[in-house]
């Protein structure tokens, strides 16, 4: 039987010339009807750019194909050649025979128009359907994608729904003909982890219900598990390791393959996470870091000269403490309030309520004037452009009145030296850096000023999975000889479990669940916290069936004087402890 | 050094910039006053003389030399417009900065402030202040420059607005980085390239408004010499001696094609997403 689709020696080049700038080097497989295809890579590895030559837009986005063939199977059983097809074939194909969901549901849909325009868009082009007929086409639309209340929801224009709501809304737009084979470009990649479980079980039911073909392009092979049937492991633009599933998954045979798999996350027995500086030890040392009843709040007025009817919640009466030597993660989806805890903590915005007090560190001799720093999340924003490395590792010294001179000269080089960067770097300016290097000059910019505390706030989770183990190992390495400790704000389970020694779990802007890193994973006890790692995807749930969740995150807006109540902590081992739930 | 390298390798770059170049080599001349003749002598006996070999561009009612009036008054225009827009530079970049920077209060009211002088037309703005100040070559300077303030005043507050809420301000301010700092090396420093091509397109403007307010009488005073009033001596020899109105007419015309091809060239050049040549 002919596949659906088959590509042989497909390559791609970009620029003045393509056959010299090949993104995409001879990849070459055949997707059967009804199968799943994953691609695997990481960033620049070429697995958009192979999707996209496949309807062909890789033409819009200033790329060539340069050799190979792609051939798709029509419904008639004749052969269609996407290589050698006119645009105006290809216009009829694209919607019709291939539909394609992207990553970002929020920037793939036009602002201005309702979604039920733009989901009639579709049918009234390819079955030319108009009025009537297209809103009760839109309807159905929406209701196979298990958007409630879909007539309603047709007159929403794009910032009145959620992210998983508007990729809802964009698969359906893809699947409004009833293609016969599905694109989707990182479709869960900007989605919050229990949303993406959501649209990844979705995606999995149309499957079934459609039966139609798909290529899943993701960079985290833990969600290939539940979804594909063959596994294309792609990197530097060639395909490293293709073949079945469970042949990829259990018995990989190319090292960047093992390497991914090494990556995504085990939480069952808790065995990943780390052994070393356990609390229990050295139980009198002082913290380097408490935090007290945080509070943040952002009050909300209705116009410039009336009074605040109400605030956001954003933080709600957070208490820890971080011991030096120690790492804690506050884990929570986009709008927990986990950046804003960090935030408040260095000052960057103004805690309501709540207080921090900074420990002293006795050992070392030099007293840093500002002992909490911050590394950020984006590598590309955190570093001005227009300045020089050296200059940006000055300004710390700078800001805190301090000269630079030969001293400090010194420790900018072997700071630089420390964090993995060469040393002529100091000449040099961010752009001339990868992400992770720029990330590894933010590490070592906040440690300039010798602090106690560092927090990451989300500070690896703009790298790729490679750069990413890397710079994970760094920071271990330099807590372990400045005997720093970190607050790691993370939504990424997989990296918490390898840098976290406890971990809490913030929800609507409150502590539900904190504890060692190893009892919080392996045993979850806040039904929060279960959902969250239940969702993560892991390679030991093949095909699994999601359950769909439509629940969405409470408002965090509440009337004035609103106080919440005060919690009912319930311990569970020595140092585990869970939100009471009512 | 690079940059001119870029304005060359640039098409319209390549012409505004040598166009601009001939303007200020002229200008240099005119005003150090190595000019053929003297630009305000009048030569009794060679009134409205047609271009000849001995007046390039022949000579006005007064005999004056016209060729020798328009180096002048190109000298004279460029002095006008290069402080204007200087000022204009200055105050603008420091109040947009302060609106951007400062926020909540001070915003609301600069760039209401500034939305007032937007309202008005430039030249009808300048006109007033003009008219106010009394005529003369420095009330031009200022009047310029506060009617191409608000302009300024809006580039700067935007990206200034955007380059606050960067990470790298937020990083800078984690190690308590002084405002001034912040200020001037987070957020001036990555102005430089808008602002770049804002002065190269505010100087063709300044030329016109300079070139406008000496028209009617207010800018340049007789006997100096400005293209404006050039053009404005010329109104009733239009028929009789039509050179005296073709000259700097023109003279205006390619300065501000100049400065507008320049604009342009500078702002593909500085403007990072435009740096891409598409395939």
């Amino acid at each position: 039987m002919t596949p659906l689709l088959s590509v042989s020696d497909l390559r791609v080049g970009f620029g003045r010339n393509p056959q010299a700038n090949e993104v995409v080097r001879g990849v070459s497989f055949d997707l059967a009807d009804g199968e799943t295809l994953a691609i695997v890579g990481e960033s620049g590895s070429g697995k958009s750019v192979t999707a996209l030559s496949i309807n062909r837009l890789i033409d819009f986005g200033g790329g060539r194909i340069t050799g190979g063939a792609i051939k798709l199977k029509l419904a008639d059983g004749s052969l269609f050649d996407l290589m050698t097809a006119s645009e105006p074939q290809l216009t009829g194909i694209r919607g019709a025979e291939i539909g394609m969901i992207f990553q970002e549901p929020m920037t793939s849909l036009n602002p201005v128009l309702t979604i039920g325009r733009q989901i009639e868009e579709s049918f009234q082009l390819h079955r030319g359907l108009t009025g009537r007929q297209a809103t009760a086409a839109a309807r159905d639309a929406l209701d196979r994608v298990r958007i409630p209340d879909a007539a309603r929801r047709l007159k929403y224009t794009p910032n009145q729904l959620s992210g998983g709501m508007l990729q809802r809304v964009m698969i359906a737009i893809a699947l409004a003909c009833n293609p016969r084979l599905l694109i989707a470009d990182e479709p869960t990649t900007a989605l919050d982890v229990t949303v993406q479980a959501q649209i990844m079980a979705l995606l999995a039911e149309l499957k079934r219900e459609t039966g139609m073909s798909m290529i899943f392009i993701t960079h985290d092979i833990g969600l290939v598990a539940g979804i594909a049937d063959k596994v294309m492991v792609m990197q530097n633009g060639q395909a490293v390791e293709q073949g079945e599933l469970n042949q990829i998954l259990d018995n990989p045979q190319h090292p960047y393959t093992q390497h991914l798999l090494h990556a995504v996350p085990h939480f069952a027995n808790g065995s990943a996470t780390r052994s070393d500086g356990r609390r229990d030890k050295g139980a009198s040392t002082e913290p380097a870091l408490k935090v007290d009843g945080l509070v943040v709040r952002f009050p909300l007025k209705s116009s410039f000269f009336s009074r605040a009817t109400g605030a956001v919640h954003a933080v709600d009466g957070v208490d820890f403490d971080l011991m030096p030597g120690e790492t804690l993660a506050i884990v929570g989806e986009s709008g927990s309030g986990k950046s804003t805890t960090a935030r408040a903590v260095l000052g960057l915005v103004r805690s309501t309520r709540g207080s921090f007090s900074v420990g002293v560190r006795k050992a070392s001799a030099e007293q840093s004037a500002l002992p909490v720093q911050m590394v950020f999340q984006n590598p590309y924003a955190s570093l001005n452009p227009r300045l020089s490395i050296e200059s940006i590792l000055a300004e710390p010294v700078i800001a805190t009145g301090g000269r630079v001179k030969a001293e400090t000269r010194a420790r900018m080089v072997s700071l630089l030296e420390r964090v993995g960067l060469p040393k002529n770097s100091l000449e040099r300016y961010p752009h001339e850096f990868s992400g992770g290097q720029r990330q590894r000059l933010c590490i070592a910019r906040a440690l300039m000023l010798n602090p106690s505390v560092v927090v990451l706030d989300e500070a690896v989770s703009a790298l790729d999975v490679s750069v990413q183990a890397k710079v994970l190992e760094l920071l271990v390495d330099l807590q372990r000889e400045f005997g720093l400790a970190y607050l790691f704000i993370s939504h990424d389970m997989a990296v918490v479990e390898r840098i976290a020694h406890r971990i809490a779990v913030i929800y609507a802007g409150q502590i539900v669940e904190i504890g060692d890193a190893t009892s919080v994973l392996s045993k979850p006890k806040h039904s929060y916290t279960k959902k969250l790692i239940a969702a993560v995807p892991t390679i030991d749930r093949r095909h699994e069936h999601f359950e769909l969740d439509t629940r969405q995150v409470p408002s965090l807006v509440r009337p004035q004087g609103f106080e919440p109540a005060p919690a009912r902590w319930e311990q569970f081992g020595p140092d585990h402890r869970a939100r009471a739930e009512a | 050094m690079r940059i001119l390298r870029a304005i060359f390798g640039h098409g319209s770059g390549r012409i505004g910039g040598i166009i601009v170049g001939v303007y200020l080599l002229v200008a240099i001349l005119g005003m150090l006053g190595l000019t053929p003749h003297n630009p305000i002598t009048q030569y009794r006996v060679d009134r409205l003389h047609a271009p000849n070999g001995a007046y390039w561009m022949g000579t006005d009612l007064f005999g004056r030399d016209v060729a020798s009036r328009l180096m002048a008054g190109v000298g004279q225009s460029f002095t006008v417009a290069f402080f204007s827009v200087a000022f204009a530079t200055l105050a603008g970049t420091v109040l947009g900065l302060a609106a951007a920077w400062l926020g909540r209060r001070w915003d609301g009211v600069l760039m209401r402030i500034m939305d007032v002088l937007l309202a008005f037309p430039a030249i009808l703005l300048a006109l007033l202040i003009v008219t106010v100040a009394g005529p003369g070559t420095w009330t031009s300077v200022v009047a310029i420059g506060i009617v191409y303030t608000p302009i300024f005043t809006r580039v700067v507050r935007g990206p200034a607005l955007s380059l606050k809420a960067r990470e790298f301000v937020d990083a800078a301010r984690t190690f308590g980085s002084s405002s001034s700092y912040i200020v001037t090396r987070h957020l001036l420093l990555n102005l430089v390239a808008p602002l770049t091509v804002q002065v190269t397109l505010a100087l063709a403007w300044a030329l016109l408004t300079e070139a406008g307010l000496s028209f009617l009488g207010l800018g340049t005073q007789p006997p100096a010499a400005s293209l404006g009033l050039m053009l404005s001596d010329s109104r009733n020899l239009m028929e009789t001696a039509p050179w005296l109105m073709i000259f700097p007419g023109l003279a205006i015309m390619i300065s501000i094609l100049g400065f507008n091809l320049l604009g342009d060239a500078l702002r593909d050049i500085l403007d990072p997403r435009m740096r891409r040549a598409p395939a």
